[in-house]
């Protein structure tokens, strides 16, 4: 495993760099609780809006809570979130791309339709359907996002493994006996990882977008708990006198997605994927 | 050729069908009961018979394909029911505040467009110079920055400090700049990057070469002929980022308090409204058929050879 992420890094500057970015967003999703200086959503109205000073280094928000501590909780739901997506719908994707594609036939062609009719919508126009109809909250945003973003990962899979289907490696294994499932599981699955890779790189940037966008509308993440879009919509009131409030998750959500959208570019040209707008 | 536009038009049918179906099927399993909304906005005390005989008056009491049909028919008409809030009827509340989503959006376009052709055909043409690499960084933000989080630093640099635009309204044309340019951002860093890769393409084709080997000029050549093909996936990209346009919308005008259809449609969302819910996704999804409908259109015209393959993207 280690010697091919070596080859896949070797001369690729770019994706190394990128790479290690992500990795330090991992390291502070997973210990943002840890490291965090304060409690998130501890109020201390006698320290609100300071300026930054050796116990607040990024100073202290209307309701005296700790910007910095805040920044990183919200890394933590930002990303957590966005990789739960990104994880569910490329994995509901894949299966459902998969047995379309590999069996064919009025599966395939019911399977296909109904994700062309999810399609007709615009994703964050159904999504925000779909939250309007259960309520604004979370758990409503999460699903939704799912929903709706598999249907272009079936698609997407089903036409690699209906162009896959015919190649003689696969033929072969077919012919040798191989069950659908072995076919299935050990010559397309490998075959189809690098888009995967790619596209998930890409699913994440447009996740946290998506996540941020809603929570600043109000309908996704509630307060007091500490989110990029959501400690931007609570900034804007103080914009005038402490544009530093709404600056600070701004340029977080900006600096993640930047990184994660070069990412998936390096990669994409890396194995030679075409992205998909 | 007609008869591929006639096919094209027709098989919009069941998919707007299918789109209703899925509106449909959403107001069905959501939690909220229509007849106990009704009773609640207009302040009457749901009982147990003026429940029932609300029920009956929306057709709830009919099975559930009557029920779809009677819906499909409704909106036929334009009735999308009224308002949960208000109790006004939805269309007449959505064509008074269309005007001025449409202003954004066309404005927004229209920038888009005359930023990001002369942008991204520079940056082929001068590839890997000054011109390219500033317009990869502004692709590069413009596809990362969150949009909110932009309209709001525009407010800061050129409302806050500057004092020069108005922050938040619609009037005047000063209004209409911050907006326009909080949304256009993320299109110039699409179309620009789509028209730069789509000149390139061109220029590997060999009859620049011959064109050259003539002593064509070599402005003529770029803007007479490469330009002009190259041009195509640009109009396709607008067509399939119609989505991206309404949902910037959605986030624009909540930003700048521009009162447009997409603001009302979050209020909406907020007061559990669902026939605006319904009414938006459903005009949302019907504008973004037709948008690619059009494109395509606009392609057969340009390329008469699609009819006969198909679509080449496909």
């Amino acid at each position: 495993m280690i010697p091919h992420i070596r080859t896949v890094l070797k001369g690729q500057k770019t994706i190394t760099v990128c790479s290690v970015l992500v990795l330090v967003f991992a390291i502070i999703t997973v210990l943002a609780p840890w490291i965090s200086p304060h409690d998130p959503i501890k109020v201390n109205v006698a320290m609100k809006l300071k300026p930054p000073s050796a116990e607040h280094l990024l100073g202290t928000d209307h309701l005296g809570r700790d910007n910095l501590s805040r920044l990183l909780h919200g890394a933590r739901i930002s990303l957590g979130f966005a990789f739960l997506i990104f994880v569910s719908s490329i994995g509901i994707g894949l299966i459902v791309g998969t047995i379309a594609g590999y069996k064919g036939g009025w599966i395939d062609t019911v399977l296909m339709r109904f994700c062309e009719g999810v399609m007709a919508f615009p994703n964050l126009v159904l999504v925000l359907g779909i939250v309007g109809v259960f309520g604004p909250g979370l758990i409503q945003v999460v699903l939704a996002l799912m929903l709706v973003q598999w249907v272009y990962y079936a698609r997407m899979f089903r036409s690699m493994v209906v162009s896959l289907k015919e190649r003689n490696f696969i033929i072969a294994a077919r012919i040798s006996g191989s069950s659908q499932w072995k076919i299935i599981k050990q010559h397309m699955i490998p075959n189809i990882l690098p888009p995967i890779l790619v596209m998930g790189t890409l699913e994440m940037g447009w996740a946290i977008m998506d996540i941020s966008a809603l929570s600043f509308l109000g309908l996704g993440i509630q307060p007091p708990t500490p989110e990029w879009g959501a400690m931007i919509h609570e900034g804007k009131s103080f914009i005038r006198s402490h544009p530093e409030l709404m600056l600070y998750p701004g340029l977080m959500i900006l600096f993640v997605v930047i990184t994660f959208n070069v990412l998936g570019e390096a990669l994409s040209e890396r194995f030679g994927v075409k992205r998909r707008f | 050729m007609v008869s591929y536009i006639g096919k094209r038009i027709l098989a919009i049918i069941p998919i707007v069908l299918f789109a209703i179906l899925i509106t449909f099927v959403l107001i069905h399993i959501s939690p909220v009961d229509p007849a106990e909304a009704y009773l609640s906005a207009a302040h009457i005390h749901p009982t147990e018979e003026l429940l029932a005989e609300k029920r009956h008056e929306f057709g709830l009491d009919q099975p559930l394909i009557v029920q779809y049909f009677q819906t499909v028919m409704k909106i036929c008409r334009l009735d999308f029911g009224r308002s949960y809030l208000t109790n006004e009827p939805v269309w007449g509340e959505v064509t008074a505040r269309m005007p001025a989503t449409i202003q954004l959006a066309v404005s927004s376009i229209l920038f888009a467009m005359i930023v990001s052709i002369p942008l991204g055909f520079l940056s082929a043409v001068y590839k890997n110079s000054l011109i390219d690499n500033f317009s990869r960084l502004l692709s590069f933000f413009g596809a990362s920055i969150p949009q909110f989080w932009l309209g709001y630093l525009l407010i800061f640099f050129f409302s806050v400090k500057l004092d020069w635009l108005p922050v938040e309204g619609r009037g005047s044309w000063e209004h209409l700049v911050l907006p326009t340019m909080t949304l256009s951002l993320a299109l110039i860093a699409i179309y620009t990057r789509l028209l730069r890769a789509s000149v390139l393409e061109q220029l590997q084709e060999s009859y620049v070469l011959y064109a050259r080997t003539r002593g064509i000029k070599e402005k003529v050549i770029m803007v007479k002929h490469v330009l002009k093909i190259a041009i195509s996936p640009v109009i396709t990209g607008l067509g399939m980022n119609f989505g991206k346009l309404l949902t910037g919308t959605i986030i624009v005008e909540q930003v700048f308090s521009w009162p447009g259809f997409g603001r009302y449609f979050v209020e909406a969302i907020f007061n559990r409204d669902i026939p605006v819910i319904q009414c938006y996704v459903l005009l949302a999804a019907c504008l973004f058929i037709v948008c690619n409908l059009i494109v395509d259109l606009v392609q057969l015209y340009m390329d008469p050879r699609i009819s006969l393959k198909g679509r080449t993207d496909q």
